[in-house]
């Protein structure tokens, strides 16, 4: 193991960088702090800077670093620059540079790109803070807080880590995308996110979990995708964020599952046999199973549009370059550049949707797309087995990929959840029953008025989780709120 | 029956993020479609999957008699109910052994309360070999770390576990089996002794090498005959290769915590000292400039009695405060571990008063009885009320920790 997996402490930013020995990147990365410091107590979450939260913090980047569990102030938060361990020997492992040694320093002709690729990435960290930023004070339980805090921590931290990176190898440039980074804000007019779903809001409870089921798997898939780059701190950077963006997929699967256990429950106890008897399933104080599927509908195609278009030469230009790998690229077992090949892309063409094959290069996105598609499966499936557990026929379905698409093949298309192309009054028409309407919003905010505050209970509309937050019992106050 | 502990994953809980899969040092997990699963062939329980783990989901443990096979774990919805209670890291007691519980709760007993592991402690392993099916090591290596000229025969003795896997974190012990049988026909009683190697082994990234630090017992008796102690001089007699049968691992609450903010006291008198050389040398390797530090006051006869003298004198000091304290030195007043305590109240005073301040006393059955004399007058003097009140909460906090023998 090399020295680099220990997290120095002696500088104010806990890092595994070597940080102490080098003056120039500590000093920026220390004036940049107060702003980040401020950006946190005025976007982050709303009221909630004062109470004490069971946070996990990184003390090392060796598994053993993820044991520590304490009690902190948010703003106090250990945000660090960790990066996992150097692996000796890594060569770049797809593109024209296949085999050369990894790039430790910026190479000059593909600095733009990469700055892009880092910018892009970092844009979407302190956006979906922003967007959660509301939503403590509509708590269904103090475990549900906590998680909501851990993962909001954790973007803050994603986002120094791509800081790091640009204060270190992007000099001047680099130092002004990052004041950049805490600029622009999400749903704002003049200065929004970079990406569309990030400056969608985040309203509920429901919304949240869907959100970090699909939306961070996004993340989750970039991530991956980075983290085979041949510029080897930014495939470090990345390999360690994806252990923490491993819990927000967490929160997302178990939170959606609790809340789809809980209707059944409720809906078994008062009898109800079918549970798209929309009306009497609400006023059990229960979300009903068409709307889960509404808002599932919502977040997964929201998601989708991230991945960009289909059909893209800069996807082409990043993997050529070695900057940008598909997902998992050295468990692939091909010649990894891709020149020769093809990939199936479905394409809206005389009217109706057709699989064409596209050269794989410029399917690049596409292909990250499809691999998303199946993680996503794997969840919506468990979801599944829960609804079948307690009886009931309904089965909850992602939609065809081409549903309420703004980015790519799609875009000016209406295509139906079951991939059946649509003009735009059938569209009009229909689209009430597939994605949320206002009474479908107004129901759920509803629900979720008040927070439950009170060790160990939970809102009616969702089960408590199999087993606490590192073991701890069930009655265990993960936020202290006034301490 | 040999019951074997299995590690498996809760597929009701996994939620397929592939952390294990990744963190897995031998490639033990792997997954189809529907789960992520652990081959019992290859899992040598080295934890390391453990704490990255989003979910808990592969915090789960089955005794067995035949190990759930891939194929079998691939087909899971739910974890199959247990049909032995006893489940490895869940076990009640510290040792999953009675022979072995009944030696570690008599070495706490003058904790002053019910032992608690600190609140960061890592989660151990207990009881993976017992008698029936005992671990296989070698001596690689087995030196002396006491001057040779002195009474007293110190050894640090290496351990190779090889493949067999032997997990283990800084404060438990092991166990050995004593070849051979008593006057009565009976196998030897198994005699503990603290590991004093780091959870990565006595060099890093060597988990198989695992240190011991023993003494070789030797008491004259009042009649006058010399008893040489059964197990210890053995050990200390060992050549390299020679084998050895080795049961636990033992103790799930006199363990290092992973705090980096902790302040970590550790008091020791003789091969007292063994646990603390684990917990030096796990700072040292992994939380170098930690906030918290390390103090160590530890009793020997002589400067020349005192194992590991030569080492300690390396130990940068900013990571470990020492009090080297003898009570035979010619010219000079004997002075006791007590003593020096007494002398550095002011210190000591100041780090009972910080939060996060871990305390660990260790080493011959006694010591105990001076250690908290001290600490009476210390906080009677720095007003922090009666040093029982303060025990039981540092005890009741995981704080307190005392091992004698
Ligand atoms: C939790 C725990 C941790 C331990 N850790 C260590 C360790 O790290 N290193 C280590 O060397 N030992 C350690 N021991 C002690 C060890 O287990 C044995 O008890 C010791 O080695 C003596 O065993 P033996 O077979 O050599 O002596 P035995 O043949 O069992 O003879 C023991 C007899 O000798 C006498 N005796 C034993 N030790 C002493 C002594 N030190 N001074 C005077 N008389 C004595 C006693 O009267 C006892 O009746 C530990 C014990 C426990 C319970
Ligand atoms: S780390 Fe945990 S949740 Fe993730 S795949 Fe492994 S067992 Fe499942
Ligand atoms: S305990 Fe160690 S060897 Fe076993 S699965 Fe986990 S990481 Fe792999
Ligand atoms: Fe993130
Ligand atoms: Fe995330």
């Amino acid at each position: 193991m090399s020295e680099s997996i220990h997290v120095d402490y002696s500088t104010r930013i806990p890092n595994n960088v070597g940080l102490a020995e080098d003056a120039r990147v500590r000093r920026a990365l220390e004036k940049w702090h107060p702003g980040y410091l401020d950006w946190w107590m005025e976007r982050g979450p709303d009221g909630f800077q004062q109470a004490l939260v069971y946070l996990r913090t990184a003390v090392s980047v060796d598994p053993r670093g993820w044991a520590v569990f304490d009690f902190v102030r948010m703003p106090e938060y250990k945000w660090g620059i960790l990066l996992a361990p150097k692996v000796e020997g890594r060569t770049i492992p797809f593109g024209r540079h296949r085999g050369e040694p990894a790039w430790q320093e910026v190479p000059g002709e593909y600095r733009a790109m990469l700055r892009r690729l880092i910018v892009i990435q970092g844009d979407t960290e302190p956006a979906s803070v922003e967007q959660q930023r509301h939503l403590g004070k509509t708590a269904p339980s103090l475990y549900d807080l906590r998680n909501l805090f851990q993962v909001n921590v954790e973007e803050g931290r994603h986002l120094w880590a791509m800081v790091y990176l640009l204060f270190k190898y992007f000099g001047r440039d680099g130092r002004e995308e990052a004041e950049e980074l805490l600029r622009r804000q999400s749903g704002s007019q003049d200065a929004p996110r970079m990406l569309g779903a990030f400056n969608e809001e985040t309203p509920d409870w429901l919304s949240f979990f869907m959100f970090t089921f699909f939306t961070d798997r996004d993340g989750k898939m970039q991530l991956e995708a980075l983290a085979q780059s041949g510029f080897d701190p930014l495939s470090r950077t990345c390999r360690f964020m994806l252990t923490e963006e491993a819990h927000h997929m967490f929160v997302g699967e178990t939170g959606v599952g609790r809340i789809i256990e809980r209707t059944c429950q409720a809906m078994r106890e008062a009898g109800i046999d079918d549970p798209t008897d929309v009306e009497r399933v609400r006023r059990l104080g229960v979300i009903d199973l068409p709307l889960v599927q509404k808002k599932m509908n919502l977040h997964f195609s929201l998601t989708l549009d991230l991945f960009g278009s289909e059909i893209s030469t800069n996807a082409a230009n990043a993997f050529e370059a070695g900057l940008k790998g598909r997902f998992r690229e050295d468990k692939i077992d091909d010649d990894h550049r891709l020149e020769h090949d093809t990939y199936p892309v479905p394409r809206v063409v005389d009217g109706e949707i057709r699989i064409e094959q596209v050269p794989a290069l410029t399917a690049l996105n596409c292909r990250l797309r499809d691999d998303y598609i199946r993680d996503c499966q794997g969840g919506v499936n468990r979801w599944n087995r829960i609804i079948r557990k307690y009886g009931y026929e309904f089965e909850l379905r992602l939609p065809h990929p081409g549903f309420h698409r703004k980015i790519g093949e799609f875009r000016g298309h209406h295509v139906s959840p079951e991939g059946k192309l649509l003009d735009a009054a059938q569209w009009e028409a229909r689209k009430g029953a597939w994605l949320p309407n206002d009474d479908d919003q107004a129901f759920v905010e509803e629900l979720m008025a008040t927070p439950e505050y009170r060790p160990g209970h939970y809102a009616r509309w969702i089960a408590p989780p199999k087993s606490g937050i590192n073991n701890k019992p069930g009655d265990f106050e993960y936020v202290k709120l006034h301490p | 029956m040999t019951l074997r502990k299995q590690h498996v994953i809760d597929p009701e809980i996994c939620i397929r993020c592939n952390t294990c899969e990744e963190t897995c040092p031998v490639g033990a997990v792997t997954h189809d479609d529907n789960n992520y699963v652990v081959d019992p062939e290859k899992c040598n329980f080295c934890m390391d999957c453990i704490y990255p783990c989003p979910t808990g989901a592969i915090d789960n443990w089955r005794m067995v008699e035949r190990y759930y096979t891939l194929e079998e774990q691939f087909s899971w919805l739910e974890l199959p109910p247990e049909t032995v209670p006893q489940a490895g890291a869940a076990v009640a007691g510290e040792a999953g052994d009675e022979e072995a519980e009944r030696l570690i709760a008599e070495a706490h007993a003058a904790t002053g309360g019910r032992p608690v592991a600190p609140r960061l402690a890592p989660q151990p392993v207990v009881g993976l070999y017992g008698r029936a099916a005992p671990a296989i090591a070698r001596v690689a290596g087995n030196y002396r770390v006491t001057a040779a000229d002195s009474d007293n025969d110190v050894r640090h003795i290496v351990l190779d576990f090889g493949t067999t896997p032997m997990p283990l974190v800084e404060g438990q012990t092991l166990g050995i089996v004593p070849p051979g049988e008593d006057a009565e026909g009976r196998p030897h009683a198994i005699r503990l002794y603290s590991v004093s190697s780091p959870r990565d082994g006595e060099k890093r990234d060597s988990p198989h090498l695992v240190a011991l630090t023993v003494k070789r017992v030797v008491v004259r008796q009042p009649d006058g005959q010399v008893h040489r102690g059964l197990c210890s001089n053995w050990l200390c007699d060992l050549e390299r290769g020679a084998e050895v049968q080795v049961v636990g691992p033992f103790g799930s609450t006199f363990l290092l915590t992973d705090d980096p903010e902790a302040d970590i006291l550790m008091i020791c008198t003789g091969t007292g000292s063994a646990p603390f050389r684990a917990f030096t040398e796990r700072r040292r390797r992994t939380m170098r400039h930690a906030p918290g530090r390390l103090y160590l006051f530890f009793g020997a006869r002589t400067p020349s009695e005192l194992p590991y003298f030569g080492p300690l004198q390396k130990v940068p000091r900013d990571l470990l405060h020492q009090e080297l304290v003898y009570s035979r030195l010619s010219e000079r007043p004997r002075e006791y571990v007590q003593d020096r305590m007494r002398a550095r109240a002011e210190l000591l005073a100041e780090l009972l008063r910080r939060p996060r301040t871990h305390v660990y006393v260790c080493g011959v059955r006694g010591m105990e009885q001076g250690v908290d004399e001290a600490f009476a007058a210390i906080t009677r003097a720095h007003g922090l009320g009666p040093w029982e009140a303060l025990r039981g909460r540092l005890v009741e906090e995981g704080r307190y920790h005392v091992e004698t023998w």
